[in-house]
């Protein structure tokens, strides 16, 4: 477990998180968001959590994201706060 | 309201923080995590069912209980999914666009109403003017055999390495996603309908749980595989394989029907006649 | 000084997985907008998911997938704790769930109300 990877790979995802629930645009946040799932993917898969890894990888970054731009798309994109 | 809910989230954090000082070193092979029930997991895992996934084998044998409510809620969320959107009239449109298949020629026919008839040499095109584009039409068409391939490699490969039933299914039901988006749903549509799609997310729940029934009648527990070597010719280590190869393919197939409903639903508002 | 630090770098992966919890938690109460209302909700759920994965690691051990030629001889300090896999298995599927019965529900907020914003909704509700 290599702490240095750990350390990189966790501040990124501290990120991706605070941004994607900053953005002010729903788009951006819904790519935002697949970015951050796929951030929490490789955490896991350095973990050794290849399982789980293998599910979030197909569902949080594939399926997940999908269905944020088709909601979006339909209702609007732009948004206050 | 916000400063309620920074003073809410800091003061809940700081408890955590402060609790947190309590917990076992990272990565210690004695944390009370690892010791009670799970050293006998992974020790026993291959003389009682050889599968050398300990994963799958607890997912799906030792804990099937629970992998079987957990796919009973795929299928709830499927149904409610439907229920919310899905509106059997049609849309009312002011214009419609068709497209003569062989030029390429697009039509705007300006008529209120609800659908036009199908004619012989155009086809109904998606209102919201998408570009015919050939490249991705033509790379999505030689990808998507592949990437189910992939899927049943995924399901069927589960004992052995990293994947499963529900890995397997979603990427089923990505594929034809990545149909319904590359070309319109109305392809999607024609080669998966939605009443099949219901009938898989149902028969995904009903082969899980007819399994277990299955080895109820045979005089066993439920979801107690090793009765299975009963009536398959397998030494009863093989027959709880077996058995949790079958619940997988039933997983599989109710994750993939779901998946493709809730997107479909999603991405026409509930019409099903174009998509995004 | 020295105790500090060492308090810290054992402890520090707990500490962004409960900053990442409350980021969540953050944005399910004061965001105003639905959709970052279910965004919330979702980094909340993986931080989760985060957490338990955490619990079951082993120093020095492998992934646990029993290796082809050792199966006679099989010590559980040499695997990963397999159960926090399993249930976290079950949790993330249960959030896509959860996530696409929220956004059919948000989509069909849109249609009544034309707004995504909690505060014009609740005045077109006390409105009306």
């Amino acid at each position: 477990m290599i702490w240095q990877l750990d350390l990189v790979i966790l501040t990124l995802v501290v990120i991706c998180g605070i941004g994607s629930l900053m953005i002010k645009d729903l788009l951006g946040a819904a790519i935002l968001f697949g970015a951050y799932s796929f951030m929490m993917c490789v955490l896991w898969a350095v973990m050794g959590a290849v399982d789980v890894a293998f599910t979030e990888a197909s569902v949080g970054a594939g399926v997940s994201t999908v269905f944020f731009v088709a909601a979006v798309f339909h209702t609007t994109r732009r948004t206050k706060d | 309201m916000r400063i309620l809910g920074i003073l809410v989230c800091v003061a809940t954090g700081a408890m955590l923080i402060w609790a947190s000082g309590e917990f076992p070193p990272w990565g210690d092979p004695n944390s009370p995590a690892s010791l009670h029930v799970s050293p006998r997991y992974i020790e026993k895992t291959m003389e009682e069912t050889s599968v050398p996934n300990a994963v799958t084998s607890v997912l799906a044998d030792y804990r099937g209980y629970d992998t079987m409510f957990e796919t009973t809620v795929i299928f709830a969320a499927g149904v409610s999914c439907f229920m919310l959107l899905r509106l059997f009239s049609g849309r009312e449109r002011s214009s419609h666009h068709y497209r003569h298949i062989l030029t390429g020629l697009t039509l705007r026919v300006r008529r209120k109403g609800k659908q036009l008839p199908e004619l012989e040499e155009f086809e109904p095109m998606d209102s919201l003017w998408t570009p015919y584009d050939l490249i991705l039409r033509t790379l999505c068409r030689f990808l998507i055999p592949f990437i189910q391939l992939f899927a049943l490699y995924v399901i069927a490969h589960g004992h052995h390495s990293p994947g499963g039933g529900f890995q397997g299914g979603v990427i089923l039901g990505a594929s034809m996603i990545l149909l319904a988006i590359s070309q319109d749903m109305r392809s999607a549509l024609r080669r998966i309908r939605e009443r099949t799609l219901a009938i898989f997310s149902v028969a995904g729940v009903a082969i899980y749980a007819g399994t277990g029934a299955l080895c109820l009648i045979l005089g066993s527990n439920f979801l107690d595989y090793a009765a299975l070597s009963r009536i398959f010719p397998v030494d009863p280590v093989g027959a709880r394989s077996l058995g949790i190869f079958l619940v997988e393919v039933g997983v599989g197939i109710a994750v993939m029907a779901t998946m493709i409903v809730i997107y479909h639903n999603l991405a026409s508002e509930g019409f099903l006649d174009e998509g995004l | 000084m020295d105790r500090i630090l060492e308090v810290v770098i054992a402890k520090y992966n707990y500490w962004i997985y409960i900053v990442l919890m409350m980021i969540g938690l953050y944005g399910v109460i004061a965001k105003n907008n639905l959709v970052k209302k279910i965004v919330g909700m979702s980094i909340f759920q993986t931080a989760i998911i985060l957490f338990f994965i955490s619990m079951g690691m082993k120093k020095g051990a492998t992934i646990p997938i029993i290796i082809h030629g050792q199966e006679a001889s099989v010590r559980a300090s040499d695997y990963i704790n397999p159960l926090p896999h399993v249930l976290m298995l079950t949790a993330i599927v249960v959030a896509v769930s959860t996530l696409g019965v929220a956004l059919a529900l948000a989509v069909k907020v849109y249609k009544e109300f034309d707004t995504l914003e909690e505060d014009e909704i609740l005045e077109k509700i006390r409105k009306s």
